[in-house]
């Protein structure tokens, strides 16, 4: 029985073998099948097939497909688009006709993709120069654990043609800058916005305008998500609502302030969407309106926004903007904001002797000095992973726990019976080390003349002293 | 007059992670209008709980700040100038960056 039962499950296993590689035979015949169908049609949309012996004497070529070009495995893939009454033959032909660019292959990016090469779009370019991290897997659903350290383009393009062969895929492994943008965005009929950082919105959007290209804008932060169209029917850009960039310090980043997943999913979603409307013209774009998301609370609003502003310094009456001036304009300069978060201005507050680096508070601790370590990131944080024996003070509540770090001091130096004139220490930690500066200046000047900041946080002592130390 | 007030886009960081508030604002004596000009003093001084320059600069909102009142933009209204009614809805909302 024992060596049936092996030969039974041997036979089962055999059959799964044979079905996959079945369904992929399947899959290549279809593909082809498809290239096949596509060389039957000319390029003057004439008709090869009746030249094929096989072809049957029944007037081929369907006369109204010659109008609307959709080959017969076209009209099969599209099927449910063209059975919308709103949408049918006419949009989809548009559609395979029109070429959208999505800025992105992040969180936003990754499901607008997904979409808009499975709807057809004509020709889909991607651009990105970042790579997929373990980090991005949560919320980047185009992409693979395979391709983690490998080009977002690359992973992004692989997934797309995947779904659909048929859509033109054109790969831009580099950043959009103002430099390369006039260039790139040219080629294309619609651009979605799906990128992270404030310079890089208001270089799209400008560079849309000198080229006259509506834009698809979305963001998502945290459990927020905002959806707007500009500079499409008459409507506003970018800067008719937002001349000023905000003030730094009000730009949250995913990297800082967290997001769930699917709020940029949802999104993006949203961004393909209103592309597809935009590039196939049906319905109503979200022009002069915007869609505001509240995940935690389950909302959804649109409201309506100003018009195109006639003061607006690049799409008004008087505006100026020509190409030399945009592709000489300091993005990064203009909105105070790099365009990367990797390329952060480091702080330095403190005098050398108030520092400390990750590697000799390591020895320190290897060599059991007496010390005190304060923590003070956000609780959740702290939750997240922390050092052996620190002390979580929130540098927002700092103020009013500095009683707290005095008896932890007092209890080290009467536990270590240490003399008068020896004190323990006071070590001062963060996730980068900016907070633990603004902690260690606070401090001094509330009289702790011997706290001192590690240098680089957390990040510093994953890199420098324990590898095993988790990173987020 | 009785109003809604709701902060979104991180502006609830501002007044303690609360997002809407029902709030009662007393009229200057004689008047039964209110303008958004005072309402942003009033909000600034009743609500707002810390980093005040994150939600005011000068007398007005601070740049990257969207107000909303009854789901339209204020520059349909009049801006600092329009005048409030009995249970208005205003939306403070901080646009968003990050994707």
């Amino acid at each position: 029985m024992a060596s049936n039962g092996g030969d039974a499950s041997s036979i089962i296993r055999e059959i799964e073998r044979l079905k996959t590689e079945k369904s992929d035979i399947e899959s290549r015949i279809s593909i082809l099948q498809a290239q096949l169908n596509e060389t039957q049609i000319g390029p003057n949309g004439c008709d090869l097939s009746s030249l094929s012996p096989s072809s049957s004497p029944l007037p081929s070529r369907y006369d109204a497909a010659s109008e609307h070009g959709l080959t017969p495995d076209m009209i099969h893939r599209y099927s449910r688009h063209l059975l919308l009454p709103s949408f049918g033959v006419d949009a989809q032909s548009r559609l395979l006709k029109s070429s959208i660019l999505v800025v992105g292959a992040g969180g936003l990016g990754s499901p607008a993709l997904l979409y808009l090469a499975a709807c057809g779009v004509g020709r889909l370019g991607i651009v990105d120069n970042d790579v997929v991290e373990l980090n991005n897997m949560h919320r980047q659903i185009i992409h693979t654990e395979a391709y983690i350290g490998q080009s977002k383009v690359k992973s992004a393009a692989a997934a797309c043609r995947a779904i659909n062969s048929t859509v033109e895929l054109v790969e831009h492994r580099e950043a959009l800058l103002a430099t390369n943008a006039l260039d790139i965005v040219s080629k294309y009929d619609v651009v979605i916005d799906a990128t992270d950082n404030a310079p890089s919105r208001y270089m799209i959007n400008d560079c849309c305008v000198v080229l006259g290209k509506p834009l698809v804008s979305g963001a998502a932060v945290g459990l927020e998500g905002q959806l707007t169209v500009y500079n499409h029917n008459g409507g506003p850009c970018y800067r008719c609502l937002f001349p000023t960039p905000p003030p730094t310090t009000a730009c949250q980043r995913c990297s800082d302030s967290g997001v769930l997943g699917v709020v940029p999913g949802v999104i993006g979603c949203l961004q393909a969407l209103e592309a597809i409307k935009v590039a196939s013209a049906i319905g109503e774009p979200l022009c002069e309106r915007m869609l505001l998301f509240d995940a935690l609370a389950a909302r959804i609003r649109i409201v309506k926004i100003r018009g195109r502003s006639l003061q607006c310094d690049v799409c008004g009456e008087n505006a100026t903007l020509t190409r030399q001036l945009f592709q000489d304009f300091d993005y990064e300069k203009f909105t105070q904001t790099p365009v990367s978060s990797m390329t952060r201005p480091k702080l330095n507050l403190l005098p050398e002797n108030a520092r400390i680096s990750t590697k000799e508070y390591k020895e320190r601790v290897l060599n059991g000095e007496p010390h005190v370590l304060v923590d003070v990131r956000p609780s959740h944080h702290y939750k997240i992973t922390a050092l052996p024996k620190s002390l979580n003070i929130p540098l927002s509540s700092l103020e009013g726990q500095l009683p707290m770090i005095s008896s932890a001091l007092q209890e080290l130096q009467e536990g270590n019976n240490l003399g008068s004139g020896s004190h323990p220490s006071l070590y001062v930690v963060c996730r980068r080390g900016n907070d633990s500066q603004r902690a260690v200046q606070y401090l001094h000047k509330m009289g702790f003349a011997s706290a001192r900041d590690i240098i680089g946080g957390l990040e510093s002592w994953a890199q420098d002293a324990d590898p095993n130390f988790p990173t987020y | 007059m009785h109003l809604t007030i709701e902060f979104g886009g991180g502006l609830e960081l501002l007044c303690q992670s609360v997002k809407i508030h029902h709030v009662d604002v007393d009229m200057k004596p004689g008047e039964d209008k209110l303008a958004m000009r005072d309402l942003l003093s009033w909000v600034q001084t009743n609500l707002i709980k810390e980093r005040p320059e994150m939600f005011m600069k000068d007398d007005h909102v601070r740049p990257g700040v969207l107000v909303l009142i009854n789901d339209c933009d204020w520059e349909l209204s009049g801006q600092l100038d329009t005048l409030l009614e009995e249970k208005d809805v205003i939306v403070f909302i901080s646009t968003l960056h990050g994707g």
